[in-house]
């Protein structure tokens, strides 16, 4: 099984020679070894949208309840860790708030241990935490978790890696080209220079997107810690706007 | 208008199972309704081996080419239409859904369902459609489809099976790789 350094090098050689303004990840990025044979290798083709692509599915009341939202409540009792709340606004590409819309997330426990039947790390289960959770934002955008520190955890990539601690967020906007699913990471942490996945994001900048920040006004006296964590979608088609430069 | 970097894709990871799927969620009209069609397939590997841990979403209009938009999809009441769904594939990569064949949204234009792939190892979302295999009028008037080759538009075009079933294959990687698509606003 390939080492760290191994895996290191190769990420440090594709940032090296990457021109900045890459704001996805790469879909071939050799490090992360389960893309190898699951990128395309032919260029995706330019289209228009038209049809139900403009039309993100939608999403009501009759869909999520409200206590959904709240990660710690979902048992009996309350789930062991540090208790946070993830709190942000949803916007498209040109700023504007996406109301209502259905955002869903799931996660490892504190313990980095997910509840599903292929996680093997020897880790505790949580009896009183799934890690699912879901909302609908509000009319300016703004969502609100309450959940569980995740934890960091090994996988199999290479030799002793480890995933930074990440919360996955599924998203939709208000065209269903806007659609996209991706993970907040929690800052400071000391794993993401080692992490293919989170490196497959040649930009810095655009890396540190993905980074919530502590923010002190939204932890709670003596209940929980408080992050904050903006998410921007693509442009919209759906309504006339300026033509904007096709990166 | 200047707009906002913005924030980028990850892979949906392996341990989607328990979060993503709900009952129903592939059934966008029952599987006993008249006029239901079993869309389905495999998403593949660049060696031709099934994707386990993929999950597509679908998007389309109703039969008479109206897209609809409203709530329920996430607890489907058994009478309305949504126009989207979403299917985890099993051990060997298959995915299905049950649900209209989608009418034309433009008179110019052929009509298709609109599709997303994410899974494991895949670093950020894919885009593609599916075109309907038996209106050969709207197909060879399709401005986009005037586009492709024939072996592009063959792989954009559900197959359809002997029992009226719709068959369309996904293939991440390869000589006979899908088509995936990418929208004015998609940067980077």
């Amino acid at each position: 099984m390939d080492g760290q350094p191994l895996i290191s090098k190769e990420i440090e050689d594709i940032h090296s020679s990457a021109t900045p303004g890459e704001t996805q990840p790469r879909l071939d990025f050799p490090p992360y070894r389960s893309s190898l044979l699951r990128h395309p290798t032919k260029d995706l083709r330019h289209v228009d949208p038209e049809g139900a692509e403009l039309f993100a599915p939608v999403f009501g009341q009759s869909d999520v309840d409200v206590l959904e939202a709240d990660l710690t409540i979902q048992a009996g009792g309350e789930p062991i860790g540090e208790r946070i709340t993830v709190r942000g606004r949803l916007i498209d590409g040109d700023g504007r708030p996406v109301r209502g819309q259905l955002i869903e997330v799931w996660q490892a426990n504190s313990a980095g241990r997910y509840i599903h039947k292929r996680d093997q790390h020897p880790a505790p289960i949580d009896p009183n935490f799934t890690g699912v959770g879901r909302c609908l934002t509000d009319d300016d955008g703004n969502y609100l978790f309450t959940t569980i520190k995740p934890g960091p955890y090994p996988w199999r990539n290479h030799h002793n890696a480890w995933r930074p601690a990440h919360i996955h967020f599924s998203l939709f906007g208000t065209d269903f080209t806007q659609r996209m699913i991706t993970q907040m990471y929690f800052p400071g942490d000391p794993l993401f220079a080692l992490d293919p996945i989170y490196q497959s994001i040649t930009d810095p900048a655009a890396r540190d997107r993905l980074i919530a920040g502590y923010d002190h006004d939204e932890s709670r006296h003596e209940w929980s810690m408080g992050y904050r964590w903006d998410i921007v979608l693509t442009g919209s088609h759906r309504t006339p706007m300026e033509t904007e430069e096709d990166a | 208008m200047s707009s906002v970097m913005p924030t980028p894709g990850q892979t949906i990871g392996p341990f989607f199972h328990y979060a993503l799927p709900f009952e129903f969620d592939r059934e966008l009209v029952a599987r006993e309704q008249p006029d239901a069609v079993r869309l389905h397939g495999y998403v593949l590997d660049g060696d031709g081996h099934g994707i386990q841990d993929a999950m597509i979403e679908i998007r389309q209009a109703d039969a008479s080419g109206h897209v609809p938009e409203v709530p329920g999809s996430l607890r489907r009441d058994g009478a309305s239409f949504t126009g989207w769904g979403r299917s985890s594939t099993d051990p060997t990569g298959h995915y299905w859904f049950s649900t209209l064949e989608p009418g034309q949204t433009d008179p110019d234009s052929a009509p298709f369902i609109a599709v997303t792939v994410f899974a494991r190892g895949l670093l950020n979302r894919l885009f593609t459609r599916i075109y309907l295999p038996d209106d050969e009028a709207s197909l060879s008037i399709d401005p986009f489809l005037s586009g492709l080759d024939e072996q592009e538009r063959q792989a954009m075009t559900a197959i359809r099976e002997p029992d009226g079933h719709l068959r369309f294959d996904i293939r991440l990687q390869g000589p006979d790789q899908s088509v995936f698509l990418t929208y004015p606003r998609h940067a980077g």
